[in-house]
């Protein structure tokens, strides 16, 4: 993971939303860098949501910079769109479309046909080591293949970034483990990993962390300075002593 | 004599064996859980137990009655709290209250007393309908419905999934409250560090319990040595950890790696030694005491 200014692909810079006189987010400033996983944390209504809609280029921003993969958010919302990937853990795959036919309709929303759409979508089996599964409806598959596949599609036009909302919950530890070790093998080979999770184990994965509380950035660093600095043994003690501080009822 | 009791209960869905064979008890007075991933089996059980389900085979009992048998007296003696929000959403939050109390043919004056921690959060909102609730709230009113009653043992399917870690630690400790005033509490979650705030618990994978026992004695039957593996190379270097002759298991738990060992007499330095061979220089490396989901992975594999 390189920190230079050149490597930069997120640039955010007093990033204000506003809806009425409610200030969801209040100047956030924050870069990430390529080949990083950064961590964005937060309780329930401290304005996570909202500033991921406005980092892929979903909802336009009140005030403000933001850069996401070099394109503006202001001006060049649809060219975000098209250089992310996405994955949520409420909505991703269709359950009632085989595995190839999934990443048929993703590939093609991503704008990728013909002979490229099929390279990628075998590459991508074989990567997977899905091959016996390719015609096998998503409802079969079990959760943690799902959620590997989800995570595969997301990136099959080869994104810059990758954001990823709550991405790992409900799985065994094992296939937890398994996610978390293909999230690092793809940060390691240079793409950028956007994580959102209520799984506090889960930020120790990060490279770096974020904390919203109502609005504001309160802490950005590593999980271990993280811990240093507030005496605690886990980022859940870290999350728990600063979203704490918090007013805002959702 | 046990509460609630679970006797080679199995139960299929077509093809898919839902629950294999599952006994199980919980005492009296106590808060277990039940814990393991989706799909694992911790909903049918709880349907099967507060009667909405039938087992295909073997029986269940809640208070020495039957659950088949006795389907109506188990749900007056019941409290349940399904993993999916199933409250009047057109109701008020004090309608809804009102409307299972008088189901159960109790009022909301007769128990407050119980509910009052969790309700007195609720009040400000009493008029507002329950679909408009937050995820927090909703789930605060839903504990609310299930407890006026004063069940006296009551069943929560996943309360805290989907919750942040403030609210999820706020809710734990309202359970223990209502530990302390009599009731037996079975909760399921897919979050294994809420094990250690059980007093004994199940984990379950697969239709399938893996083991039964107080979170801190599973740390104390781990079979092997157990050793973190700091160093910022060594999660890409997995498959060559993997590949030591003493290796049983590596697994990332953050940016540390678990190493669990089948070798009795491993050592820090032992294990250094072999990570300097693959490449890796000045590893931290310290023996560790397992884990819940330590020992569930090892369960697992075994």
């Amino acid at each position: 993971m390189a920190n230079s200014k050149n490597d930069i692909v997120i640039e955010v810079k007093d990033l204000v939303k506003r809806f009425g006189s409610f200030v969801a987010d209040d100047h956030l400033t924050f870069n990430v860098y390529k080949g990083e996983i950064f961590g964005f944390l937060g309780a329930n209504g401290a304005g996570k949501t909202t500033a991921i809609r406005m980092l892929c280029g979903l909802l336009q921003p009140t005030s403000g910079d933001v850069k996401v993969a070099g394109f503006d958010a202001y001006t060049q919302s649809n060219l975000i769109k098209a250089n992310i990937g996405y994955m949520s853990q409420k909505f991703s795959l269709y359950n009632d479309l085989s595995v190839w036919e999934n990443i048929r309709f993703f590939g093609g929303i991503y704008g990728l046909w013909g002979k490229e759409l099929k390279y990628r979508a075998d590459e991508l089996i074989n990567n997977l080591q899905m091959n016996d599964s390719r015609d096998v409806l998503i409802s079969s598959l079990p959760l943690g293949w799902r959620q590997r596949l989800s995570f595969a599609v997301s990136m099959i036009h080869k994104p810059p970034i990758v954001f990823l909302d709550e991405p790992t919950g409900g799985v065994d530890p094992i296939a937890r483990r398994q996610f978390w070790e293909m999230i690092n093998e793809v940060a390691a080979s240079g793409t950028t990993v956007f994580v959102t999770t209520h799984y506090m184990d889960e930020a120790e994965y990060c490279h770096r962390v974020a904390i919203l509380v109502d609005g504001k950035m309160v802490a950005l660093n590593t999980p271990a300075n993280l811990k240093k600095e507030y005496s605690a043994s886990s980022m859940n003690e870290v999350f728990i002593s600063l979203a704490r501080q918090g007013q805002r009822v959702e | 004599m046990s509460i609630i009791k679970i006797t080679n209960v199995s139960k299929s869905y077509a093809t898919v064996k839902a629950l294999k064979d599952i006994t199980l008890s919980v005492e009296r007075g106590e808060l277990f859980g039940l814990i393991g991933p989706d799909g694992a089996g911790k909903t049918t059980l709880m349907r099967i137990l507060t009667t909405l389900l039938l087992p295909d085979k073997g029986s269940a009992q809640v208070c020495e009655l039957d659950v088949v048998n006795y389907y109506r007296k188990v749900r007056n003696i019941l409290g349940y709290m399904p993993g999916q929000f199933s409250l009047y959403q057109d109701l008020s939050v004090e309608e809804n209250l009102k409307f299972f109390a008088g189901v159960f043919g109790t009022t909301i004056e007769e128990n407050y007393h119980l509910i009052e921690d969790v309700y007195k959060m609720l009040e400000p909102f009493k008029n507002r309908p329950a679909g408009k609730l937050s995820g927090g709230m909703k789930q605060k009113l839903a504990l609310s419905c299930a407890l006026i009653h004063k069940p006296e043992v009551l069943i929560l399917d996943e309360p805290t999934t989907g919750v942040d870690a403030v609210s999820r630690k706020e809710f734990w400790g309202l359970l223990r409250k209502l530990k302390a005033e009599g009731i037996t509490i079975l909760v399921s979650t897919a979050y294994m560090d809420e094990a250690s705030l059980c007093d004994r618990v199940a984990l379950i994978q697969k239709g399938e319990i893996l083991g039964v026992n107080k979170p801190e004695q599973f740390a104390k039957e781990y079979p092997y040595r157990l050793f973190s593996i700091e160093h910022p190379d060594v999660t890409l270097k997995l498959n060559e950890v993997r590949g030591f002759n003493s290796c049983k298991g590596a697994y990332l738990f953050g940016g540390v790696l678990h190493f669990s060992s089948i070798n009795n007499n491993e050592t820090p330095e032992g294990i250094i030694n072999q990570l300097n061979g693959i490449g890796i220089s000045n590893p931290i490396v310290k023996s560790i005491d397992a884990g819940i989901e330590d020992c569930f992975i090892q369960m697992m594999e075994s």
